[in-house]
């Protein structure tokens, strides 16, 4: 994990880890981890799905916000850290700003395009446009139809994990890219994490390319999705998914397991 | 022979009732965007049985997802590997939902209101929740742009509440007229699952209507089981028995 030096060294103070697709898809639990056992404090963390990376992240308090559209445990139930954190301030407070998917996602891009917002039609009579200053009505130009606009976002890092780069740092990942290509374009710096490094890219079909000068920082960091997937590498572990829930439950419980599994480990 | 877990002489549970008639509600060939869990189920139980032709599309950006064993998230490799194409995101949310190109979106949600707004946000105050639930996810969009919706979830005083918590998603608002004001283009909701029965909206006041029971439930029950005062079908139906290849098939996608 040698990329983690970098963030030593220029502390971001905006993560985003679109480590997975839109959803769910390379978690980028290593880079994460680093994190974590760097002691990190006061991050923004934005995920559309934070899940158990983000889970323990907020456990150990190195987030004071938490920017995201469905904060769970899926196909399991919650992520019970996250929800101590929001229910009962432990182990410290965490500011939500929550959207949908699509408003999320249009916040990358229109940060990845330049642009200081995005635009849909969405958000008009729900809660979340009470609730998340991000979201604004807007009037089409054209015909006036009343729309809902986004503010860019741009994470001061984005960090993502894929399946191969080729020896000139060129990345590709295939597979369900989620909000990924977006994401990366949107911060300002970024680190690609790869299952592997390959002599050339073989292109295949429906995958994302992101040539070597369009990214900041690239890592060897195989299986660095677990306990998520990396199509054509490993697949979900879906007993993680089931024992994080009993791990996550209890204060105590995960505090050992952090401690055994995170803390005592180095990257 | 011993009775297992896919043994169609067990009687269905409510909850198998209820993804048993959702997936009914699915017609062949249709293009349904779908989300995880009981919504997922039964699209996949359609497909399935009645309705090979079926088109799942997933907000992680599968489109035609044939999946031959239920996927656990959405970003299941699963999806991916059974798709006509894999799409971004941002693609899935705007060329393929906003733009009217679903026929049917079906969710399911922790609370519904009489004129079928959901709540998937917050128990309690939003500020100092209760119980923080996972968030909106694609429902708000899906349930906008999607030329009709269906809703499944438990009925219980709980779930049916006279007032939401938080509106993650609109229905019908608060009532006639809304969808069209606040711009969204899809029908809304046209029909409610649930492990006791049926609701659809009744088409002047949008109000939800117990349409159906499912088998032996009465309308006491449902009555009891609502938090606003439930209107009842004057004729009601009664849902027809699940048949053995229908606990077959789910029972076997479940195990």
């Amino acid at each position: 994990m040698e990329a983690v030096g970098v963030i030593r060294a220029d502390p971001p103070e905006l993560v985003a880890s679109e480590l997975g697709t839109a959803p769910v898809v390379r978690r980028r639990l290593a880079a994460g981890q680093e994190i974590i056992r760097q002691g990190r404090r006061d991050l923004t963390l934005v995920r559309l799905t934070p899940d158990l990376i983000y889970d323990q992240m907020i456990g150990m308090g190195c987030a004071r916000r938490l920017i995201f559209s469905w904060g769970g445990n899926p196909g399991v139930g919650s992520l019970h850290r996250l929800r101590d954190a929001v229910e009962n301030d432990w182990p410290g407070p965490l500011d939500l700003e929550e959207h949908s998917h699509a408003g999320l996602t249009l916040r990358y891009v229109a940060g990845a395009s330049g642009l200081p917002f995005g635009v849909l039609r969405g958000y008009r009579g729900t809660g979340l446009e009470k609730v998340t200053a991000s979201v604004r009505p807007i009037f089409c130009p054209f015909t006036g139809e009343q729309l809902a606009a986004v503010s860019a976002l741009r994470p001061d890092v984005t960090v993502i994990h894929a399946q191969q780069a080729d020896r000139a740092g060129n990345v590709q990942l295939w597979g369900i890219s989620g909000v990924q290509k977006e994401a990366v374009l949107a911060a300002h710096r970024s680190l690609v994490t790869v299952e592997e490094i390959v002599d050339r890219l073989i292109p295949r079909p429906g995958s994302v390319v992101l040539p070597s000068w369009s990214i900041t920082l690239l890592a060897r960091a195989p299986k660095g999705a677990h306990p998520s997937y990396a199509e054509g590498y490993s697949d979900r572990d879906n007993n993680a998914y089931q024992a994080w829930d009993a791990v996550s439950r209890d204060r105590a419980t995960f505090l050992a397991w952090m401690t055994e599994h995170v803390l005592g480990r180095a990257g | 022979m011993s009775a297992g877990p896919t043994d169609t002489m067990i009687p269905p549970t409510p909850r198998e009732l209820m993804v048993i008639s959702a997936a009914r509600a699915l017609v062949d060939a249709q293009v349904c965007f779908v989300g995880i869990g009981a919504p997922s189920t039964a699209a996949n139980l359609a497909r399935a049985s009645h309705a090979p032709q079926l088109v799942l599309v997933y907000e992680s950006g599968c489109i035609g997802a044939k999946p031959t064993r239920l996927p656990l998230s959405i970003g299941d490799g699963e999806l991916s590997k059974t798709s006509d194409t894999v799409v971004s995101v941002a693609e899935i949310f705007t060329y393929w939902l906003q733009s009217g190109r679903i026929d049917v979106g079906f969710l399911g949600a922790a609370q519904i209101d009489r004129f079928a707004n959901l709540n998937t946000t917050v128990v309690g105050p939003y500020n100092r929740p209760t119980v923080r639930l996972p968030g909106a996810g694609g429902a708000p969009e899906i349930a906008a742009g999607c030329r009709s919706v269906i809703v499944t979830l438990p009925q219980n005083q709980r779930s049916f509440v006279r007032r939401l918590d938080f509106r993650t998603t609109v229905g019908f608002g608060d009532g006639p007229g809304d969808r069209r004001r606040l711009g969204y283009r899809g029908a809304g909701p046209q029909m409610v699952v649930t492990d006791l029965g049926v609701l659809r909206p009744d088409p002047e006041s949008n109000e939800l209507v117990m349409t159906d029971l499912h088998p032996d439930v009465t309308t006491e029950q449902v009555r009891a089981a609502t938090g606003w005062d439930l209107r009842i079908a004057e004729r009601m139906e009664r849902t027809r028995p699940p048949s053995a290849e229908e606990l077959g098939v789910l029972r076997r996608l479940e195990h």
